[in-house]
């Protein structure tokens, strides 16, 4: 490995716990800049990145661009409600017409699982997957984890426990495979209809009740209820769901300790978390927003630095 | 072939040359009313700290000290391989209208210093801006200079030299290398 996170950042699967403790440190003092009064540093004047946007989003979006602002760089929103074209033509085309425009980053959202790859193979530019599929989100996956190393000071040893729809989540994808490199212990609890039938793979423990779920974890990272996907009848209803699987303060009374509660947003408030645990005094989902500009900042402070001859000419040496 | 290392300060001397650089910047400051501290990253810091200590002793006055990290500034980042590590930056509240002045252990291509002005803009306007360095050696190629230097050595292209800090190496000491054989 010639730089330190290659070319693109696709997913964790496949970065070592080096790599990804590079991001978090570099994360960890680039939050100083977003509380400056100009909250602009000029690293990468000159650089345009493309926001690719075949999905709709709206906070990671909006993160990636801060981030991206944040550190100078000029950014052009593309997005692309894709339905009537057939993807792999799509992109093929996407990227063909990018790298004509001299662009030197992309940032892409997919509704298919291996599109950033599959972009990635064919452009020059930096590639960065904002989520494709129910494959990853590597950038959540990074702001989870530095939210939870904040909080824990490390996540060696400690119970993460990943609520409600894995099935279709590409944020606990995400979330597993970064955890578990940092040495954290991880479970998922839901529905089995909501759970990946080679679920024990991943090597996790799996929870069927909630309150086994708040007697084993240190913290909580609680999934979105994809509402829009529950006319597939995975689940009998949002209010059932709540019943059985809902987050709430009565439940986390009755832990040993006080949970720390994440979500990735948006929150289905009263279905997988209820609101007074949502805004309530172990709720961190805000410092994941906040987080999540800066781990953005070091990925694309770090990827852009992908120079491999440069790399192996200049190790070893500062300044 | 590179020669042994000579030593340009020992730990004595090192200590003596804070103490008269801390009271050169009170001078030229007119007293530390205004004054803040601004250490670069990394050893750059601990000498500030230092400066800051030897002021308090000297002038019975807590100067407030801060860190500046200036690798997001560096205007060499797209030929230096893989990306520096980014430290931490700590301004010490607002520094408008204060006489601010930087701290670095070496002065020499005054690149650094470049970055560290472009970086202190962002913060504020201070009324004025210093540079304090423990050595400089020579080999500008910007046009800064140093208000308050503890000692000036002529180290060509090359040569380096190493400023080592207890706080961070385990002992204090400065040192210079000349390469080559002209000596």
């Amino acid at each position: 490995m010639s730089a330190p996170l290659g070319k693109d950042l696709l997913g964790l699967e496949h970065l070592s716990t080096e790599q990804i403790s590079l991001i978090l440190d570099t994360a960890e003092p680039l939050r100083e800049i977003s509380e400056r009064a100009i909250k602009k540093v000029p690293t990468l004047r000159g650089a345009t990145v493309v926001n690719l946007f075949f999905e709709a989003s709206t906070r990671t979006r909006i993160s990636f661009e801060f981030a991206e602002k944040r550190l100078s760089a000029d950014t052009v929103n593309v997005a692309t409600a894709a339905s009537s074209v057939t993807k792999g033509e799509t992109l093929v085309d996407t990227a063909k017409n990018l790298e004509a425009m001299k662009i030197d980053m992309v940032v892409i959202r997919h509704a298919s699982s291996g599109a950033a790859q599959f972009l990635a193979e064919r452009i020059e530019s930096n590639v960065i997957n904002a989520g494709d599929g129910t494959h990853e989100h590597p950038t959540q996956g990074l702001l989870d984890l530095l939210t939870l190393r904040r909080k824990f000071g490390t996540l060696a040893g400690k119970r993460v426990c990943i609520v409600g729809d894995v099935l279709h989540s590409r944020v606990a994808r995400s979330n597993i495979w970064g955890l578990t490199k940092l040495g954290a212990e991880v479970a998922v609890c839901g529905p089995r209809s909501l759970l990946p039938n080679a679920i024990a793979d991943f090597g996790v423990q799996v929870f069927d009740h909630i309150e086994d779920a708040i007697q084993w974890a240190d913290a909580l990272n609680v999934l979105r209820l994809q509402l829009e996907r529950m006319t597939a009848g995975y689940i009998p209803s949002q209010r059932e769901y709540n019943r059985v699987f809902g987050v709430s303060r009565e439940r986390l009374d009755r832990a040993p300790r006080d949970l720390v509660i994440m979500h990735p947003g948006p929150i289905n408030r009263g279905v997988e978390l209820d609101s007074d645990v949502a805004d309530g005094p172990h709720s961190v989902i805000l410092d994941q927003v906040t987080n999540g500009v800066a781990v953005r900042m070091a990925v694309l402070y770090l990827l852009a630095g992908h120079a491999p001859a440069l790399a192996e000419a200049a190790k070893g040496g500062d300044r | 072939m590179p020669t042994a290392p000579t030593v340009v300060l020992n730990a004595r001397a090192l200590e003596r040359t804070v103490a008269r650089m801390a009271d050169e910047v009170v001078e030229r400051a007119d007293g530390t009313e205004n004054l803040v501290l601004v250490g670069i990253q990394r050893r750059g810091v601990q000498l500030a700290e230092r400066l800051g200590r030897m002021i308090a002793q000297h002038e019975g006055a807590t100067v407030p000290r801060g860190a500046l990290d200036i690798t997001l500034y560096r205007d060499d980042l797209q030929t230096v391989g893989p990306r520096p590590i980014v430290g931490k930056t700590v301004i010490p509240g607002a520094i408008d209208g204060r006489t601010v002045c930087i701290v670095d252990d070496v002065l020499y291509t005054g690149r650094t210093i470049r970055a560290a002005l472009d970086e202190l803009a962002d913060f504020g306007r201070p009324a004025r801006i210093m540079l304090a360095v423990l050595v400089d050696r020579g080999g500008r190629e910007l046009p800064i200079h140093a208000d308050v230097v503890g000692r000036s050595v002529d180290v060509p292209p090359g040569g380096r030299v190493d400023v080592l800090v207890s706080e961070l190496d385990g002992r204090d000491e400065v040192t210079m290398v000349i390469a080559g054989e002209e000596t």
